[in-house]
């Protein structure tokens, strides 16, 4: 019964991300993307102007003594300036033997106060959020963890929750590695203190340098990496005790067309963690979107 | 009292709109520190880099600066005098690390130098294409 009704979840948003994704297909004469690997870390590169990027990340996870369930979201990233990019999230998740639900909607923006390469390329980030049941995990902070998942979608889609997500995010680029740290802090503006959180994510290309021709599974198209995050407790107690904290590789691959897939097994490294969760991704970025309205 | 405050403000953009009309007239190059500027492409004159740098032009500037590199309507050719003359290697690839705010070049530290260096091999190709017609 479990099993069934995910694969349901899936099929009908993998059409409506298809179907979306299908419109900028043809829209699109050409794109590139390279992404980073992370699901949860943000590396200090913005998306360059007029470009735009389309995203869906979703997690499976198997909380001990709940249902298992898979989270999503979609996502518009686009480059305003160099120095800004601004981003819309619609979030849904589907919790087997329970519901499928859309869990609401975000927006972010992040600025580079600094646009010049430097040894840390600091970025600022700003989100507000107004969800209720989000399994989408994109951080951990505070004292999330395992139990957060056992709340019924029936009743944890009450608790409607804004919040404001502010993040340093720090990013350093050397010989092809790009390792990046997020410092992360959040407020719920009905309750509460401030919750903090972690990420960090080191990442390479398998080879830097481009090849002479188009290739396809060519070491250029890859990048993996690994990533760590989890809680940093609140302000009433702060520490990594108590809250969750995960640790995971992860891979993607650009396709000749622009499409990148990435996934990241991330294993739960104490008993308030999930203790399994698979990530995977799409993305797709549309070079000068509306320079093509232009024609 | 509110006059006074209102002439810092015009004079701070009247500054700002200085300092992006310089920038984008190639004031970046005075920019360049000098170990940045006698950076040697170790990819020169390599066919292999023009080829690959070809592809990541493709890929990543054609956009806004034109599949033949000659520029847009909003963006500049990269067949000038300024990019293929003036500049040296080394400025070019500063200019590709660090970006340019004013110009609305972003930086491109994400691809990585090797990358960096074959574009810079393939635009520099371009003069070489030019003067043998």
């Amino acid at each position: 019964m479990n099993v069934l009704r995910i694969p349901a979840l899936v099929s009908r948003s993998g059409w409506i991300i298809i179907g979306l994704l299908a419109v900028f297909v043809l829209a699109a004469i050409s794109a590139s993307c390279q992404e980073r690997p992370y699901f949860v870390t943000y590396s200090a590169d913005l998306e360059e102007p007029g470009n735009l990027e389309l995203e869906t990340y979703n997690v499976v996870g198997n909380p001990q003594g709940g249902d298992p369930f898979i989270g999503s979201d979609v996502e518009f990233e686009y480059g305003v300036m160099t120095w800004w990019t601004t981003e819309f999230y619609l979030d849904g998740q589907a919790t087997a033997s329970q519901s499928t639900i859309f869990t609401g909607f975000r927006w972010e923006n992040r600025f580079r106060p600094w646009l010049g390469h430097h040894a840390v390329n600091p970025v600022l980030y700003a989100e507000f959020e107004d969800t209720s049941a989000d399994k989408s995990l994109r951080e951990v902070v505070g004292h999330d963890g395992n139990d957060d998942f056992l709340v019924p979608n029936g009743i944890a889609r009450l608790d409607k929750e804004r919040e404001l997500e502010l993040k340093l995010i720090l990013g350093s680029n050397a010989h092809g590695w790009d390792i990046s740290e997020n410092f992360i802090t959040e407020k719920n503006f009905a309750e509460g203190g401030w919750e903090f959180g972690y990420a960090i994510g080191v990442s390479r290309p398998l080879q830097l340098a481009a090849s002479t021709h188009e290739c396809v599974f060519c070491r250029e198209k890859f990048q993996v990496g690994a990533e760590m995050y989890g809680g940093l407790g609140t302000t009433d107690g702060f520490g990594t005790t108590q809250t969750s904290q995960y640790l995971g590789p992860t891979i993607n691959w650009t396709a000749p067309n622009g499409l990148t897939v990435g996934m990241s097994p991330q294993f739960g490294l104490n008993s308030y963690s999930i203790p399994f969760l698979f990530r995977f991704s799409l993305s797709y970025e549309i070079e000068q979107v509306f320079s093509r309205f232009h024609r | 009292m509110n006059r006074a405050r209102k002439y810092p403000l015009l004079l701070i953009i009247v500054a700002s709109a200085i300092t992006v009309f310089a920038t984008s007239n190639g004031a970046w190059l005075a920019k360049v520190p000098g170990p940045y500027r006698d950076k040697s492409n170790p990819y020169r004159d390599q066919p292999d880099a023009v080829a690959a740098g070809r592809r990541v032009f493709e890929d990543h500037c054609a956009h806004c600066h034109g599949t033949d590199a000659e520029g847009t309507k909003k963006r500049p050719s990269l067949r000038s005098a300024r990019v293929q003359q003036e500049a040296t290697e080394g400025d070019l690839f500063w200019l590709l690390k660090n970006g340019s705010m004013g110009y609305g070049m972003p930086t491109w530290a994400k691809l990585g130098d090797p990358q960096i260096w074959q574009v810079i091999t393939y635009v520099r190709s371009l003069h070489q294409e030019q003067a043998a017609k």
